[in-house]
């Protein structure tokens, strides 16, 4: 068999590349691509991974922890959706270690669009049932929730900040749906 | 008494409190009116003199305004913004008049004022209770053909609108601690009490400016001013707090689970020229931890001949239009009454200078010192009596009254009628939370009883009499409920003092004297539904002793205003009728909505692409380019087929198929779901949730797995891969995909939690492009890097890892086709990219996109079942040809007891068989039935049916997969498939129409 020719480059197409949306009030754009890895695991594991993921794994129900351009955000009490922004695969940290757990690379099964402005929560509560007032919903809760007629992952980075994960082919969808509910969100 | 007729002929000079200087125009039925900002459509026509607006929904009568608010059941009329903008039925008396409003009647032809259908009215003694059910029984074919369609026809209230809606609507979920429902004095004044402490407050009133009765209630004194300049300095205050937020115009229209409360904002409806991106209207879905109901009472008219007639209207309606509008309902007005509140507005209206001939009052003694104050006025009582009858069609000219216990008539001649019955508390929203209703008897009115969720009734609705009182109770209970929904309580203790203020106890209810039992008297309950008390006695002497039985024989109650105005007459004339007492008849239970919501405000976004979400591929984009043509399987979007210029779907069909038998094809596979099994039990989970067995399978081996549900049907199928000892890669079905994932979740959540190993969704995570052929792998193999492609090292059914253009994958090798082939698993963002490098290579080589249909057609020539069209959920393994795929050894499974049942395992069952038309140029139709005498007499004995069918290319001739009864032993034999051009005759065979040994998988 001749020697494989390996393309130089190959494009990346991110599903959402171009859109902005939004208004004076609400920014929508999606994110860059980041690095996520869906983890699983007992608590007996925690420690353990923790340390090799160089984040403390929250136990708290819809919260997470920063460390760096990583966040672990707390999906359930044995599931974490572990995010790196900083270009450092999770799942690679992960290989070698040995205690209990299901690490799955889903970098590219999700994707995120960033919801900011003082319109935000408004723009988000048009299609999401959860209280995010900052008292319920603070500045680093997450929940897995729904938007419309989706699922998606809530996470408030900032006070008029959040970043809204959804699966890949759905994020059109989300990114429409949230253009839609910022032309009247603050009406 | 002066008159400004700038604004309408009825409109009082210094009555009222619009401004005199803000004058809208408007048309109803083409004629020009002008009104003022803040008039409703019903108020600027009263100061118009204008009262008929409508015929009536059976009868065709001419119809007036009865109210000034929510409740109207008379004036609904349809309001025309433009040609896209149309609304139907619309209460005259809610929508606000703005400049260069379009209103017209409804239910008459050819004009309002002539119209064909009130022949109707004269025919009635023919259209009684009940007459659809009785008249319209025979001939029985004649219903679905002659009279459901002419019913409909002439039944029905107002024009739909014809074309799509241009509006557009928002929504918005909120939580608050206390929503408060109602924003009169007992509304303010609890959210004022809630605010106080900090709260989170929503408060709401569906009016356009707050205030409830103090808009009419000229005698309400608070904190020492008018009641309704307190309410509206009250309301600004609140709207100034960070923790409240104020919403007029705003129904809450249903009452749910939880302190769920759907609340409608009318946004654009009162504007002349909305700004084009504000929406119409806007949802709000509310989750309250505590709610305070304060929606007042409804007042109720009484019942009498023609008692609705235009002019006749309720008391406190005629004097919201003289306190608030500043409109006179009439120059010379009657007043009928049963309690004491129409006293009231007969004082204002007669000092505002009206006419007022007498108060003809049914009860025998009138407390002493209204009597005195309207006799100061020089306003005639009639106490003890009744009006018998009242003179004019169009509008009310004249009442007859009599003493009620007989003597001698006298005929007064009037312009307008007001009325009152007395109050219903309005409990609806409180019913509709689940609560129970009591019965105050000696109030005879239904009131709030037992609670069921965590709200609490103030003011009015619940049956608090006196300004002062309802006051006290709503601060109370604003307070109260703020600190049960949790907050720290640092209530200010506010007291507010006030005087006046109407008690809503008193009254009565049922007909009154002249509407007799035995008349032809129309003497109107619910003018909606043109019931009348007489309609409710015969429901009752037809033998329907219960009020929901009376309510669907009569439809009392049925209509959009759901009776606010009659339900209690209708259940007291029941009572009566059935000589027993009103909570043993008992009362409806009140549903969501409390009125009307356009299916825009519900639907909201949900329309166009946010219907329902579309899903594309990652290599989407290419299929486009290449003209791919779209299937809709499930919400994905997949390429059907690629046709070239002049070719149609079937030629395109035979290309494709063709060319992946001769060279090879590419197919966007991307869309079958995908599982990620973890864990060091993911080999035991798989043994239990899969026919097969999968100890045994090496790491970089795939297999073709079946699952199925408890019963033994097939529920799902795919290929598994063996990642590594502890990991394995599922694939489902593009439709399976969700059900499969919360199935296994379900069973190892419930089933089986002593297994260590999770499941993770990677369906988006991967690209997958099939491609098969003899060339695949030449067409690959320049591309793939790190992965030996020898049938050697790589054989059919074996995956494994390296990367293709660079890019990680995992390769399949595996085949839909029954040809040599791979599906290459990339990360999704690099789906195209790699499909398009494959395309490249493959050019040389003939290399054809293909879609769906050619997936069918190959898969089908080599007898692959498609779980979901050869199966229905009620094929076994065994049914379909899958015996081989079940472990023989293994001892569980899930519907491995299901797969024992007798049923299951007995001889003739439906199996998978092949069937041949004689004629090798017919195709069968799927879903076509399948008998073995095609001579025998109609209903045949159907033996099976075809499940799929194709024209194949490749095999030159039609084929076709079928389950037939006891099929695997009817291999030769001629079957029939009748069909309504004739018979077609099929050969049953093996389900394998190509390679029956499968030589070319291995290439």
């Amino acid at each position: 068999m001749a020697k494989p020719a390996i393309s130089p480059s190959i494009a990346r197409n991110l599903p959402l590349t171009g859109r902005h949306g939004g208004t004076g009030l609400v920014s929508i754009l999606p994110a860059e691509p980041a690095f996520r890895t869906s983890l699983r695991a007992r608590p007996d594991a925690l420690g353990t991974l923790s340390k090799a993921l160089g984040v403390a794994l929250p136990e708290k129900p819809k919260s997470s922890v920063t460390a760096g351009t990583r966040t672990a955000l707390w999906l359930g009490p044995d599931e974490w959706l572990v995010i790196d922004t900083g270009g450092k695969d999770p799942a690679a940290d992960l290989a070698k270690v040995k205690v209990l757990h299901s690490a799955v690379d889903v970098s590219q099964r999700n994707t995120a669009i960033l919801v900011s402005g003082p319109a935000a929560e408004a723009t988000i509560n048009a299609g999401c049932p959860q209280d995010l007032s900052l008292a319920v919903f603070p500045v680093g809760a997450v929940s897995r929730t729904v938007l419309g007629k989706i699922e998606i992952v809530l996470w408030r980075t900032g006070e008029y900040t959040f970043r809204v994960e959804c699966w890949r082919s759905f994020s059109v969808y989300a990114f429409t749906f949230l253009s839609e509910a910022a032309r009247n969100a603050m009406i | 008494m002066s008159f400004n007729s700038k604004s309408g002929s009825n409109r009082i000079a210094g009555a009222g409190r619009l401004t005199p200087a803000k004058v809208v125009r408007f048309t109803f039925d083409g004629q020009h009116f002008t009104g003022l900002e803040g008039d409703t459509l019903a108020s600027a026509l009263l100061a118009n003199g204008v009262h008929l607006v409508g015929r009536s929904f059976k009868y065709h009568r001419p119809r007036g305004i009865l109210s000034a608010g929510a409740e109207e059941p008379n004036a609904l009329v349809g309001i025309e913004r433009d040609r896209t903008r149309r609304q139907p039925n619309v209460r005259a008396t809610v929508q606000e008049v703005y400049d260069g409003l379009k209103a017209v009647s409804q239910n008459r032809w050819p004009s309002l004022g002539f119209d064909i259908g009130s022949l109707n009215d004269l025919m009635s003694p023919f259209f009684t209770a009940g007459f659809y059910y009785k008249t319209f029984m025979w001939p029985k074919a004649a219903w679905k053909s002659l009279y459901e369609p002419n019913i409909r026809a002439a039944a029905g209230l107002g024009e739909a609108p014809d074309e799509p809606d241009a509006d557009h609507y928002a929504s918005r979920f909120a939580h608050c601690d206390v929503l408060v429902i109602g924003a009169g004095a007992a509304g303010l004044s609890a959210a004022l009490a809630a605010a106080e402490t900090g709260a989170q407050v929503i408060i709401c009133d569906e009016q356009a400016q707050v205030g409830g009765a103090l808009r009419y209630d000229s005698g309400a004194r608070i904190e020492g001013r008018p009641g309704y300049e307190w309410a509206q300095e009250t309301a600004a205050r609140l709207a100034k707090m960070d923790n409240v937020r104020m919403l007029t115009r705003t129904t809450a229209f249903g009452y749910y689970a939880q302190n769920f409360v759907g609340l409608v904002e009318r946004v654009t409806e009162h504007m002349a020229r909305p700004a084009h991106d504000l929406p119409r209207e806007k949802l709000w879905q509310v989750r309250a931890r505590r709610v305070i109901l304060a929606t007042g009472a409804i007042e109720r008219h009484m019942v009498f001949a023609d008692n609705d007639r235009p002019g006749i209207m309720l008391a406190a309606a005629a004097r919201t239009y003289l306190n608030h509008y500043g409109v006179a309902v009439g120059r010379k007005v009657g007043v009928y009454t049963a309690n004491d509140s129409a006293y009231a507005a007969a004082i204002d209206l007669k000092r505002a200078g009206i006419d007022i001939p007498a108060i003809v009052d049914l009860r025998d003694a009138p407390a002493s010192d209204l009597i005195e104050e309207v006799r100061g006025l020089g306003i005639e009582v009639l106490a003890g009596h009744a009006v018998k009858k009242v003179g004019g069609t169009r509008r009310v000219s004249s009442l007859t009254v009599t003493p009620k216990n007989g003597g001698s008539t006298r005929s007064i001649p009037v312009d307008a009628l007001i009325n009152s019955a007395g109050w219903t508390p309005s409990v609806h929203l409180f019913s509709q939370s689940r609560g129970k209703v009591r019965w105050d008897k000696e109030a005879e009115r239904f009131l709030p009883g037992t609670y069921v969720q965590d709200c609490v009734s103030v003011g009015a609705c619940n049956g608090t009499d006196g300004l002062q009182e309802t006051i006290d109770e709503a601060l109370a209970a604003g307070e109260h409920m703020a600190r049960e929904a949790g907050v720290a309580s640092k209530a200010k203790g506010t007291k507010l003092t006030a005087s006046g203020g109407a008690s809503w106890a008193g009254g009565m209810i049922g007909s009154a004297p002249g509407a007799g039992p035995d008349t032809t008297v129309k003497a109107f309950i619910d003018f909606q539904n043109d019931v009348t008390a007489k309609d409710i006695r015969q429901a009752v002497r037809e033998g329907m002793h219960s009020i929901e039985h009376v309510k669907r024989f009569t439809t009392t109650g049925m209509a959009t205003d759901q009776g606010k105005t009659s339900n209690l007459h209708g259940l007291a004339i029941a009572a009566e009728a059935l000589q027993r007492d009103i909570p043993e008849v008992g009362l409806t239970t009140f549903r969501p909505p409390y009125t009307p919501v356009t299916f825009g405000a519900i639907v909201n976004h949900a329309r166009h692409e946010l219907f329902d979400p579309t899903r594309r591929t990652p290599m989407h984009a290419w299929h486009e380019a290449h003209g791919a043509v779209f299937e809709d399987v499930g919400q994905w979007k997949r390429p059907w087929y690629y046709p070239r210029p002049g070719e149609d779907m079937h030629k395109a069909v035979d290309r494709e198929c063709v060319a992946v038998r001769n060279a090879a094809g590419i197919f966007d596979a991307s869309t079958l779901g995908k599982i990620e099994v973890v864990g060091p039990d993911a080999a035991k989970f798989l043994e239990l949730l899969y026919t097969n067995p999968w100890a045994k399978l090496g790491v970089g081996r795939l297999r073709y797995g079946v699952m199925l549900r408890e019963d033994g049907f097939i529920y799902d199928d795919g290929v598994v891969g063996r990642i590594a000892e502890d990991r394995f890669h599922v694939t489902t079905t593009t439709g399976g995909a969700p059900r499969v994932m919360h199935h296994m979740e379900d069973y190892l959540q419930t089933e089986f939690p002593h297994l260590d190993v999770w499941i993770t969704s990677t369906t988006e995570q991967w690209a997958v492009i099939a491609v098969q052929g003899p060339k695949a792998r030449d067409i690959i193999a320049p591309l793939v890097e790190g992965i030996d492609l020898s049938t050697e090292a790589f054989p059919h059914m074996s995956v494994r890892e390296g990367k293709i253009c660079g890019v990680p994958t995992r390769l399949f090798r595996m085949s839909f086709t029954g040809e040599m082939g791979y599906e290459i698993n990339v990360p999704a963002d690099y789906g195209q990219a790699v499909w398009e490098a494959i395309y490249e290579s493959g050019k040389p080589y003939g290399l054809a996109p293909y879609g769906t249909e050619t997936m069918h057609v190959l898969r089908a020539e080599k007898g692959y079942i498609i779980v979901g069209q050869d199966t229905d959920g009620t094929v076994t393994p065994y049914d379909a040809g899958l015996a081989w795929a079940i472990g023989k050894n293994k001892t569980d499974f899930v519907g491995i007891r299901g797969l024992k049942r007798p049923d299951l395992v007995a001889e003739g069952r439906k199996q998978l068989v092949g069937l041949k038309t004689r004629d090798p140029k017919t195709v069968l139709e799927e879903g076509a039935q399948i008998v073995a005498d095609p001579k025998q007499a109609i209903p045949m004995t159907i033996i099976g049916h075809v499940t799929s069918s194709y024209w194949s290319e490749n095999c030159g001739r039609s084929i076709a997969l079928a389950l037939v009864a006891n099929g695997s032993k009817r291999l030769g034999e001629t079957l029939y498939v009748p069909m309504p051009d004739g018979v077609i005759e099929v050969e049953v065979t093996g389900p394998v129409f190509i390679d029956e040994k499968g030589e070319r998988l291995h290439g």
